[in-house]
């Protein structure tokens, strides 16, 4: 790893104005993915400035329609969070699904969309929950909020403080996990809200994507037979070692499936 | 550019100059000595790095040094009584020959405490879930996993 300069401030403003004067500063929420991709010289930022000094990131709200959770809330605490399990068991149980019982105890949510990696978890619950990404500036849409392969929305210093999702009428999420790593080689996510849904899915694209088509077939008949005939085109679908884009396609389909049928239950 | 940075491992406070990009494996392997917990993969996946910070199992191996100031830290050498008494975790996997070169059972141990604290009830399933993120390149997860299940017992009953 190349060296850093490593910097710990206790405000917001000063850790924004700390990321954006340095040369190549970066910031450092919970580490799961920065520091191994440091280790790989993937990345290789002149400076690192700590969120853990901070105060405010961390916690859990639950206001009538929406839970809020700050950007420093670990993976392992939105999992076991008495309210969350209640609220959105289908975000609970998202959070519980992300890497390894170690990982979850390191990792936090604004770490994870504020990288917008391809196969993460976390993004697919923040699109199909219609949330709203709180930075230290204002306040993004979802679906302003993910722009492309481990790009978003977020701008030079701009620092995400809070996520804010709607409570749904019912959702759930489903992947199909890469066996070595937990990753969602597809993850797909579906909510109800009243009588319109929202269906995201991750893993399959340079960024987490909505499938409307089968948004319009759920509005119309809320069960899984109503995506199972509803395909992805192959063309702009990521293809790996470990799967190839028309298995990813097949298993968008699939994913969608399980989620609604979960959802519906 | 070092920075110093003062800790708690094993309930002695320790402290020393180190470069940020020091991890807290190096850290404690290189500059404490404390060769019990073990570097595998390095990427954050084979769990051989598993320590407790301020009770919770983290890998040490995707931690710098720096963010564990002011923190605590507990790793295998820890465990044992002083008088060299086993943790009731540590004697299980003795008994149930939880180990075969014996590389990943610091990270397992470890783990297996924090399963043990957060999940007293666990059953055989759980466990193996639980140890997604530890890799025991000899396979011997049927030893382990047994071991664990009794470690658990045994410190439910250690209360």
């Amino acid at each position: 790893m190349y060296e850093f300069n490593y910097h710990r401030p206790k405000t917001l403003d000063e850790a924004s104005r700390t990321t954006k004067e340095a040369e190549d500063g970066q910031v450092l929420a919970g580490g799961m993915t920065m520091i191994p991709s440091m280790k790989l010289r993937l990345a290789s930022p002149s400076d690192l400035v700590d969120l853990a000094d901070i105060d405010g990131l961390k916690g859990i709200t639950i206001g009538p329609d929406t839970v809020t959770i700050g950007a420093m809330t670990r993976h392992h605490d939105v999992h076991t969070s008495p309210d969350v399990q209640k609220a959105i068991p289908a975000l609970a149980a998202l959070a519980g699904g992300i890497g390894d019982p170690s990982v979850r105890h390191r990792g936090t949510i604004g770490g994870s969309v504020a990288n917008s990696d391809p196969a993460a978890d976390y993004p697919a619950a923040v699109l199909g929950l219609d949330a709203t990404v709180e930075t230290n500036t204002r306040k993004i849409a979802a679906d302003d909020f993910f722009t492309g392969l481990f790009e978003t929305a977020l701008e030079s210093g701009e620092i995400i403080t809070a996520v804010h999702f709607k409570i749904p009428d019912a959702a759930a999420y489903m992947k199909f996990p890469q066996p070595a790593s937990g990753f969602a080689m597809v993850g797909a996510f579906v909510a109800k809200f009243g009588g319109e849904f929202r269906l995201a899915v991750t893993g399959a694209k340079d960024c987490v994507f909505r499938m409307t088509e089968m948004e319009q077939a759920l509005a119309a008949n809320f069960s899984a037979d109503a995506v199972a005939e509803i395909t992805i085109a192959e063309d702009d679908l990521l293809a790996d070692i470990h799967c190839g884009a028309d298995y990813r396609a097949h298993l968008v389909t699939v994913m969608a499936k399980r989620a609604v049928a979960l959802a519906a239950g | 550019m070092s920075i110093e940075v003062s800790m708690k491992v094993n309930g002695k406070p320790v402290s020393a100059e180190v470069e940020p990009r020091t991890l807290l494996v190096q850290y404690l392997r290189e500059h404490l000595g404390l060769t019990g917990t073990h570097v595998g993969c390095d990427t954050s996946q084979c769990g051989c790095c598993n320590i407790h910070l301020n009770g919770e199992s983290i890998k040490s191996c995707t931690i710098f040094a720096i963010q564990c100031q002011g923190q605590d830290v507990l790793t295998i050498e820890g465990l044992a009584e002083e008088d060299g008494t086993l943790h009731p975790m540590q004697q299980a996997f003795w008994e149930h020959h939880g180990l075969q070169c014996g590389f990943c059972t610091p990270g397992m141990v470890m783990v297996a405490c924090d399963i043990a604290r957060r999940l007293p009830d666990a059953d055989e399933k759980t466990i193996r879930h639980e140890l997604e993120g530890n890799i025991c390149r000899c396979t011997g997860y049927q030893h382990i996993v047994e071991a664990i299940e009794s470690g658990i017992k045994a410190m439910n009953a250690r209360g």
